[in-house]
């Protein structure tokens, strides 16, 4: 796991049933691109978050699929369909297999 | 991540160089390409790429992008040493075909998005990018 | 000869560079209003109207520090926000066992340093003050002047301040600091001979190859730069400003640097304090 990773999620608290509501995310992480060289000459090797997921309620919002060149503390800002009150849950996966998740509960109002 | 003046300097050349023998990176792009499209033709229109005309700083460049109606969108920098950049998936529950993030260009280059369309056609934008490298690192 | 020499560098602009929107105005979170633009304090001689680096920034940066989730800076004040509850060192105190709340305990702090220290005898920065109470209120080791624990700690305690106008004094017992510090500030060091005015005060608005210069205010520090994706102090800036000119500089907590940021600080006197601010 890559040291001092830390999730952040912005998601309303509620929202009116079949609302289209903002999220934006925003994980501390390196992203080491795998194109760097460390001060001896050896290649750094790569050391990405390479998957993000957003669910609501088990169904998909968004799955995004990234590469080296997202930049570090990777960011994403996207659309929501809440349909009724319930968890959203955010996944990121690391390529040194760590999972970092964060749920925000959204009500129906 | 942080360049440094000389890894700066290197990128740049390597981009210098590929413009001067585009072959193999072009391969690059239009081999990402295929995979993404399995071939199949790519149209333009429905597509909106959103990105700064000058970036301040290539580590960290705001891009949106919005297709309506579609299931994937790529997004490419073609100057890059390697060109992906991501990928987004729409699911059911996504309100709009729709989302921003932060990317790294290595220099001055077009930013291309290439939608899939939820009857299975390709759509594709793109917009250039001058990456501006300062001498003020800091 | 010299200012030959500086007229060619600065004039060569950079062809169709981003127009910052530099009237725009700076409100974050939709409720926190900045100065970002106002005069100048009566000791500068120079300029009429100081101006926040936020104004020389493209809108895509201008952006990113109108919200304090798209500011990625608050991420690390997050980081600060943990460690200010921490107890550490052998008295087995925190932050909070002192100051209580942070927003309560720390505002109005930033504002107002670099400031003297009659006890000591001397001016001190926020991270001087903060190593002190590590040292002598919490039994603990000193942070790296320069390192991420601190840096984040002085946006923390800036952040709770963000709004506020810079008021840092230049009189009585500060004054000798202060005397230095402008000294520095006109001194042109390194190969290149570069002083901080030749940049921040005799070309700022023009551009230095494809940098668009500055008044190199420091109120909104520790800033959170694109080019490195972390927070950067004060006293990181300073050295790298220094080292671009191709000198051999200060080190970062020095009695020079010290001196330079009071003297600096006072120039934004009357801008918000905006950190942790977004730069490029």
């Amino acid at each position: 796991m890559a040291e001092g990773v830390r999730a952040r999620v912005k998601a309303p608290a509620t929202a009116a049933a079949g609302e289209s509501v903002t999220i934006k995310t925003l994980i501390s992480h390196p992203m080491e691109s795998g194109q760097r060289k460390d001060g001896d000459g050896n290649p750094i090797p790569r050391a990405i978050i390479n998957r993000f997921t957003c669910v609501f309620n088990g169904e998909t919002v968004v799955d995004v699929m990234l590469e080296p060149a997202i930049s570090t503390n990777p960011y994403f800002e996207f659309e929501a369909t809440i349909p009724e009150a319930g968890d959203m849950v955010f996944t990121w996966y690391d390529d040194d297999g760590s999972v970092y998740e964060e749920t925000k509960s959204i009500a129906i109002g | 991540m942080t360049f440094t003046r000389r890894q700066a300097i290197a990128t740049g050349t390597g981009f210098a160089v590929a413009l001067a023998l585009p072959l193999p990176a072009r391969a690059a792009l239009e081999d990402t390409i295929a995979e993404f499209t399995a071939g199949a033709a790519v149209g333009e229109g429905g597509i909106t790429l959103t990105a700064p005309e000058i970036a301040e700083n290539g580590n960290t460049v705001p891009v949106e992008v919005d297709a309506p109606g579609a299931v994937a969108v790529m997004l490419l920098a073609s100057g890059n040493p390697s060109p992906d950049v991501c990928t987004f998936s729409f699911g059911s529950l996504a309100g709009a075909q729709r989302a921003s993030t932060r990317i790294r260009l290595a220099g001055t280059q077009d930013v291309i998005a290439i939608a899939k369309m939820g009857d299975g056609s390709f759509t594709r934008t793109q917009s250039t990018v001058k990456v501006t490298i300062g001498g003020c690192g800091g | 000869m010299r200012q030959a020499w500086l007229g060619i560098v600065v004039g060569v602009a950079f062809a169709g560079a981003a127009t910052a929107d530099e009237f725009a105005k700076l409100v974050v979170n939709g409720e926190i209003e900045m100065v970002t633009r106002t005069q100048a304090p009566d000791h500068m001689e120079a300029i009429d109207e100081i101006r926040s680096g936020w104004t020389f920034r493209t809108g895509e940066t201008q952006t990113l520090q109108m919200d304090d989730f798209d500011n990625p800076g608050m991420v690390f004040v997050e980081q600060a926000v943990e460690a200010w509850a921490v107890a550490e060192g052998g008295m087995g105190k925190s932050c909070a066992d002192c100051h209580g709340d942070v927003a309560d305990g720390m505002k109005g702090v930033r504002a107002v340093y670099p400031k003297w220290n009659e006890t000591a005898g001397e001016v001190r920065t926020l991270e001087m003050q903060i190593n002190d109470c590590r040292t002598t209120r919490m039994g603990a080791d000193e942070w790296s002047y320069a390192g991420d624990p601190m840096t984040n700690m002085v946006a923390l305690v800036s952040s709770v301040s963000r709004g506020m106008p810079v008021n840092v004094a230049n009189d009585g017992p500060a004054s000798e600091t202060w005397a230095l510090g402008k000294e520095i500030y006109y001194t042109r060091y390194g190969q290149l001979e570069l002083s901080c005015a030749n940049c921040h005060e005799e070309n700022y608005d023009n551009y230095i190859r494809a940098d668009h210069l500055s008044q190199g205010q420091i109120n909104g520090f520790p800033t959170y730069r694109l080019k490195n994706a972390k927070l950067n102090s004060v006293h990181s800036r300073f050295k790298g400003c220094i080292r671009d000119t191709r000198a051999h500089t200060f080190s970062p907590g020095s009695p020079e640097f010290v001196a330079l940021e009071l003297y600096v600080a006072t120039r934004g006197n009357g801008l918000s304090v905006e950190g942790p601010s977004v730069r490029n």
